[in-house]
């Protein structure tokens, strides 16, 4: 199969849609960015594209709650076409703003494939700030996205990450494996001294999916972790690889995730 | 009929626990606090309302209730809008509403609130308190109910702070033709007066400009509209005509700008010959270079002071997303890559009031809450606005207390061509529409110009404020920036900011040389509206366009499928007249000539008398550890790390060197980004700021930034050949001799070292009148100035960020060096600073503040830059306010690693260790260098002052050893992060 068309939202304070794009591109999709409203008047068509991106950004200014907004002109307007993309074998992931847009859908969890069910949510971070740092990542359960990956570090920015969902729902979704990472203590805690949960989420949850694992949302931003020059201790690794006499690794470890999804159709 | 829809969280709240947390230390007896989230809903039917509330809340942690019928409530506070100020919330839910409908319901108002249902032991001076403590008067209302009330009552009564405007809008004519010297002057200083004989506030002209308008409205032979005057006013402003810099002052006749800015620049463009790198500078509304074959970089650093003063959050967020407009409106437009921040803030613990009425009324905001607002206010706008905020500072000083100085700038990036045009070039041409795109205009805003063109007093306007909506802006720049420009669909771009529509059409007009504009044409926010506050109204979000006639409707298409307003106001013309109508009449007939070459030429004089302070007398036994950890733990050197990691400095993903560097996350001086994300260049950015300095001479003061602001950008590996400076004066009483005394020294300084480095200035603003006039605590009249300040931003280009360096240390056993001379140049230096205050309460100022030998410098700098070319330097760190102290401390902080040195070899004049660890002088960088390079790094520096002082230890022991061999400073990194870190702990 050629390679995947990606569709990356934008539009309504969607910010993140460029480099979504560009990690996309270079994970070897043909990612085009397309603005809310040409989906909605039919100028641009969800069944053309494999691949289905909420990048993250303000939508909305976070105005009724983050992702509420565009949550909901997506829900007057184009439901019907993402319910028959999401039950199809199709991909989509939401990052930040993009995973709560995802939540509120109810595109996730989606517990027993009920898409439209907002069924858990991001509140705003334990310190009610907004909150930029990197994290450590650690990697279950099984979605083409994160196929092999076990760890990552990833950079977050958000006010509003603290994973919720009720007891009921949270159980489900920890016995049907939905959970797809964790924040952990790994390098890049130990490195810079940092508490691994950065905004309080409930069993420390930063990705989940549904069930089929083909759709995931997280509140780390993947594309903003796939060139060694975003690491934040870039020129201390590099230093140490000049002294170890090694080349300095070519990509951050978010690209993987984006190269996962083309994978997915190339194995098709 | 309209109804309330009440919101509350059915989980913790943790957005009312902070609000709990903060108030506690004030309020003891509050017990708990619920925080309601309400939408005052009109123009639309109760069925409609219950049918769309869903659209206001996630039912996962939210419902909607009617809190009426909640118990346990002693007190309800809510805090609403006034009417006018704009509500980003209200309206993201009335379109929510609308869409969900699926309806256009014109009558549709929402406007957002929120209600604190307050339980415990308060009374209702409390609860007001409270009340006061969250809003701010002036734009926002409180209503207070005893918890009895509230529930007798069903919960708080409906309020539709709609505004309401009664009359019809007209022109009027001013009478000035036969006013005397007296009235021409009051009505310049407090506006023109209005029928029931109130002033309509400031014109900020003096009777010279008066008596020039007067003279040409007699040869004209009627009296000026009121759209005419205020028109006048506000081009002729201070703060759009800079008159201050432009006027003839002592012997200079071009004056300070001409003479010693642009002076500066041109004289290094012609001597760079083809190796210049500027491309459209001081001409545009940011200056432009060049970045690689395909972009260039245009920057713009703006000044948002008395609005962040009166309403810190509102003013803030308009200053960052007003700048952002710049680069969008340079050339045919830049998009914004990055945001930068520079705060100059009154310390928060100051407590003292201050009062802009007579008998203790008006009560200005206190530091804290400026600083908090400011703060929140380019978070919101930065963040919502998807730029990333990586560089900033902030300096403290008391005499920020009457004003706050907030510095916000933007850089943008462009394609070197775009349709086919080079996107630097724009013209509108005679016969393209005008067009006004985003935002509608409403009272917001009025005066804003001739307002911070005036010092600020009792008769200052509240109608001055904005606030500024990042989500509109960014719908309006991506629809412009990301398409429109690239299809080629207009002639010519600028930002609506000081001045509104009367200053962009008219300065946009000057490219076909006249313009016609019909004001009933400019969509409003409500109906009302004075033609004259039509055309001067600041509010925010809006660009003015030219459009070809024949691309008119591929534009209009355009912005209504991407959701934005774009309507044509007008036509450009080459009649040579700017011609405005309303309502069937000529309300404004001016020539261009008049309107922008009319304004009367000023002379201005200078003094200078140098200042001699107390030398003051410092101990010899003086416990160095000890005076390291208190100047970490000062204001100024401290961690400001809650900024940095509240401002999104990754998104668009190309922060290379951060905000916060190494291990321990210590402030850089500089930062590094890739604008273009499939290249290996950046962007390297620095700041430099030093009023202090100033109070001995404002020479040295500008000398010492520009150095600054050089070096660190160096240090981050920045090429000094492809290096420019931006200039932001913000200066106080500028009326006054001595104060023009101290611009015209720091100007000529400004000229002497950008022609000596090379580094051109492409862009600037000054504010001059930071002036507060009012009432101390007491109620005894007080003025408070700024000292004069001078922010010089640097901004670089790194060809291979792989290059780019940290300022952490790394390795255990890296040689330490520092690069640069140190000499007894205590004067105002932080150190003194800081032994007056333990010593007798207040400052020392001394008199030997830094100079710089630019020559020196600048052979220094190339030969750092060769070093980090050669991949030489592990670790830099500039050595800025505190001295060597202070520098070695953060490299040892960032890197987590114990350092020792020696002060024994330290180049420069022999000194007591005290001079030596924090004498200020310029020209200095601590590096860390692999001992391997030893050899190689010592020859490349070969030349230069500079010596070996130390070594980086393996463990966590910070040790400095005196000229004689002592140990001076004996402590270890742990104890150091808790002191560099504990200032700003908990904000």
């Amino acid at each position: 199969m050629a390679e995947p068309r990606v569709l990356v939202l934008a539009g309504h304070g969607i910010n993140c849609e460029e480099e979504t794009k560009f990690a996309f591109d270079r994970a070897g999709a043909k990612a085009e960015l397309v603005h809310v409203n040409d989906l909605i008047n039919k100028s641009k068509n969800l069944e053309d594209y494999q691949i289905l991106a909420f990048p993250g950004g303000f939508s909305f200014g976070d105005d009724t709650g983050s992702g509420n907004a565009l949550a909901n002109k997506i829900k007057n307007h184009l439901w019907d076409e993402i319910k028959y993309f999401v039950e199809g074998d199709k991909l989509a992931i939401g990052i930040c703003n993009g995973f709560q847009v995802m939540t509120s859908l109810g595109l996730l969890p989606a517990l027993d494939r009920k898409y439209g069910n907002q069924q858990v949510a991001l509140l705003p971070n334990e310190n009610a700030r907004y909150f930029t740092r990197w994290v450590d990542l650690k990697f279950e359960g099984k979605s083409p996205w994160t196929n092999g990956i076990e760890e990552m570090i990833i950079p977050i920015a958000h006010g509003e990450g603290k994973f919720y969902a009720d007891q009921g729902i949270l159980d489900k979704i920890e016995n049907g494996k939905l959970v797809a990472a964790r924040y952990v203590r790994g390098d890049i805690c130990n490195h810079f001294s940092l508490d691994a949960n950065p905004n309080g989420s409930l069993n420390d949850i930063a990705a989940i999916m549904d069930k089929t694992g083909k759709l995931i949302g997280m509140m780390p931003h993947p594309e903003r972790a796939v060139d060694v020059a975003q690491l934040p201790h870039y020129t201390w690794i590099r230093e140490k690889c000049k002294r170890e006499r090694r080349d300095v690794p070519d990509f951050g470890q978010g690209l993987k995730i984006f190269e996962n999804a083309v994978k997915y159709f190339e194995e098709d | 009929m309209a109804k309330r829809v009440e919101i509350i969280n059915k989980v913790q709240d943790t957005r009312a626990g902070i609000i709990k947390k903060k108030l506690e230390s004030d309020f003891p007896g509050i017990d708990n606090i619920k925080l309601v989230d309400v939408y005052t809903i009109d123009g639309i039917s109760e069925e409609e309302i219950d049918k769309s509330s869903a659209v206001l809340f996630n039912p996962v942690f939210q419902e909607s209730v009617d809190v009426g019928k909640l118990r346990g409530v002693d007190y309800a506070i809510e805090i609403g809008f006034l009417p006018g100020v704009t509500d980003n919330v209200g309206n993201t839910a009335r379109g929510s509403i609308e869409d969900r409908l699926d309806v256009k319901v014109s009558e549709l108002e929402v406007y957002s609130s929120k209600l604190l249902l307050v339980s415990g032991d308060v009374s209702k001076e409390d609860a007001l308190n409270i009340g006061n403590s969250l809003a701010n008067s002036l734009i926002q209302s409180i209503r207070v109910k005893r918890g009895g009330e509230f529930y007798i009552d069903g919960g708080m009564e409906v309020l539709v702070p709609r505004v309401n405007i009664r009359g019809k809008p007209t022109a009027d004519l001013v009478k000035i033709l036969n006013a005397s010297d007296d009235e021409l002057t009051i009505m310049g200083k407090q506006g023109i007066i209005n029928v029931d004989g109130s002033r309509r506030g400031p014109l900020a002209m003096d009777i010279n400009y008066m008596k020039t308008i007067q003279e040409h409205f007699k040869n004209k032979g009627r009296n000026p509209t009121d759209v005419e005057l205020e028109s006048l006013a506000q081009t002729w402003s201070e703060h759009c005509k800079h008159t201050i810099f432009a006027s003839q002052i002592d012997n200079l006749v071009d004056g300070l700008y001409k003479t010693f800015i642009k002076g500066a620049t041109e004289k290094i463009r012609e001597k760079k010959g083809n190796k210049d790198f500027c491309v459209s500078v001081f001409t545009d509304n940011s200056g432009i270079i060049k970045f690689d074959e395909n972009h260039f970089i245009a920057y713009k650093v703006e000044t948002h002071n008395t609005p962040s003063f009166l309403d810190p959050f509102g003013g803030a967020i308009t200053g960052i997303v007003g700048v952002n407009r710049d680069p969008i409106g340079t050339g045919l437009g830049a998009k914004p890559v990055i945001n930068v921040y520079g705060f100059c803030f009154a310390d928060p613990l100051d407590k003292r009031p201050l009062f802009k009425g007579e008998n203790k009324t008006q009560k200005m905001l206190s530091p804290r809450r400026i600083m908090d607002g400011v703060i929140e206010g380019v978070n919101v706008g930065g963040n919502c606005s998807g730029i990333p905020t990586p560089q900033g500072f902030m300096v403290f000083d008391e005499r920020y207390r009457g004003k706050p100085l907030v510095f916000v700038g933007t850089v943008g990036v462009m394609p070197v061509e775009s349709a086919g045009r080079l996107s630097h070039e724009k013209k509108a041409e005679p016969g393209d529409y005008i067009v006004m795109v985003g935002g509608r205009v409403g009272k917001d805003g009025i005066h804003g110009a001739t307002f911070s063109s005036e010092a600020m007093d009792s008769g200052s306007p509240a109608t001055a404020v904005q606030i500024g909506d990042p989500i509109t802006q960014k719908k309006m720049s991506d629809a412009l920036i990301k398409e429109a420009r690239d299809l080629g669909l207009y002639n010519s771009i600028t930002d609506n900011g000081a001045g509104g529509l009367s200053c962009s059409v008219a300065e946009m007009a000057k490219e076909s040389g006249g313009f016609y504009v019909k004001l009933d044409d400019v969509p409003l926010k409500y109906p009302g509206l004075n033609p004259w506050e039509i055309w001067v109204s600041e509010s925010q979000e809006r660009m003015t366009l030219a459009i070809p006639k024949d691309k008119w409707h591929k534009f209009s298409d355009l912005m209504k499928r991407r959701g934005v307003e774009a309507t044509v106001i007008g036509e450009f013309t080459d009649s040579g007249n700017c011609i405005v109508d309303y309502d069937g009449k000529t309300v404004m007939d001016i020539e261009m000539d008049f309107l922008h070459d009319g304004v009367p030429s000023k002379k201005l004089e200078t003094k200078f008398t140098k200042q001699i302070y107390e030398e003051p007398g410092l101990s010899s036994l003086e416990n160095l550890t000890e005076s390291l950890h208190s100047m970490l733990e000062r204001l100024n050197v401290a961690s400001f790390k809650f900024i940095s990691q509240q401002y999104d400095h990754e998104v668009q993903g190309g922060s290379v060197i951060k905000p916060l560097q190494g291990k321990g996350l210590v402030n850089g001086d500089a930062t590094v980004t890739r604008p273009v994300l499939d290249s290996r260049k950046g962007i390297v950015l620095s700041q430099a700021i030093n009023p202090s300095y100033g109070d001995i001479d404002t020479y040295n003061m500008a000398a010492c930034a520009i150095d600054t602001a050089i070096r660190n950008a160096v240090a981050a590996g920045a090429n000094l050949n492809h290096l420019a400076l931006l200039d932001n004066f913000c200066w106080c009483s500028s009326d006054e001799p001595e104060r023009l005394g101290q611009l015209k020294r720091a100007a000529q300084a400004c000229y002497d070292y950008a022609v000596e480095f090379e580094t051109p200035f492409i862009s600037g603003k000054d504010s001059m009148f930071n002036d507060f006039k009012g009432y101390d605590e007491n109620g005894n009249p007080i003025k408070i100035s700024v000292p004069p300040t001078l922010l010089i931003s640097s901004i670089g280009v790194i060809e291979d960020v792989s290059k780019a360096v940290s300022l952490d240390a790394k390795f255990e056993g890296d040689l330490i060096y520092v690069l640069g001379e140190t000499k007894n140049e205590l004067g105002a230096s932080e150190y003194f600073a800081m032994a007056g205050e333990q010593q007798r309460g207040k400052k020392y100022i001394g008199n030997n503040v830094p100079g710089v030998d630019a020559a020196k410098n600048k052979k220094l700098y190339m030969g750092l830059a060769e070093a980090i070319e050669e991949e030489l330097i592990v670790s830099a760190q500039s050595i800025n306010r505190g001295g060597l102290g202070v520098a070695l401390a953060k490299t040892s902080i960032g890197g987590q690693l114990g350092v020792e040195v020696s002060l024994e070899n330290l180049p420069g004049e022999r000194l007591t260790d005290v001079s030596a660890l924090y004498s200020e002088s310029q020209g200095r960088i601590v590096v860390t260098v692999n001992p391997k390079y030893k050899t190689k790094f010592e020859s490349l520096m070969e030349g230069n002052a500079f010596a070996q002082i130390g070594t980086v230890r393996g463990d966590a022991k910070f040790i400095v050893k005196g000229r004689e061999g002592n140990v001076v400073v004996d402590s270890d990194i742990k104890e150091m992060n808790k002191t560099y870190n504990s200032t700003f702990e908990g904000y």
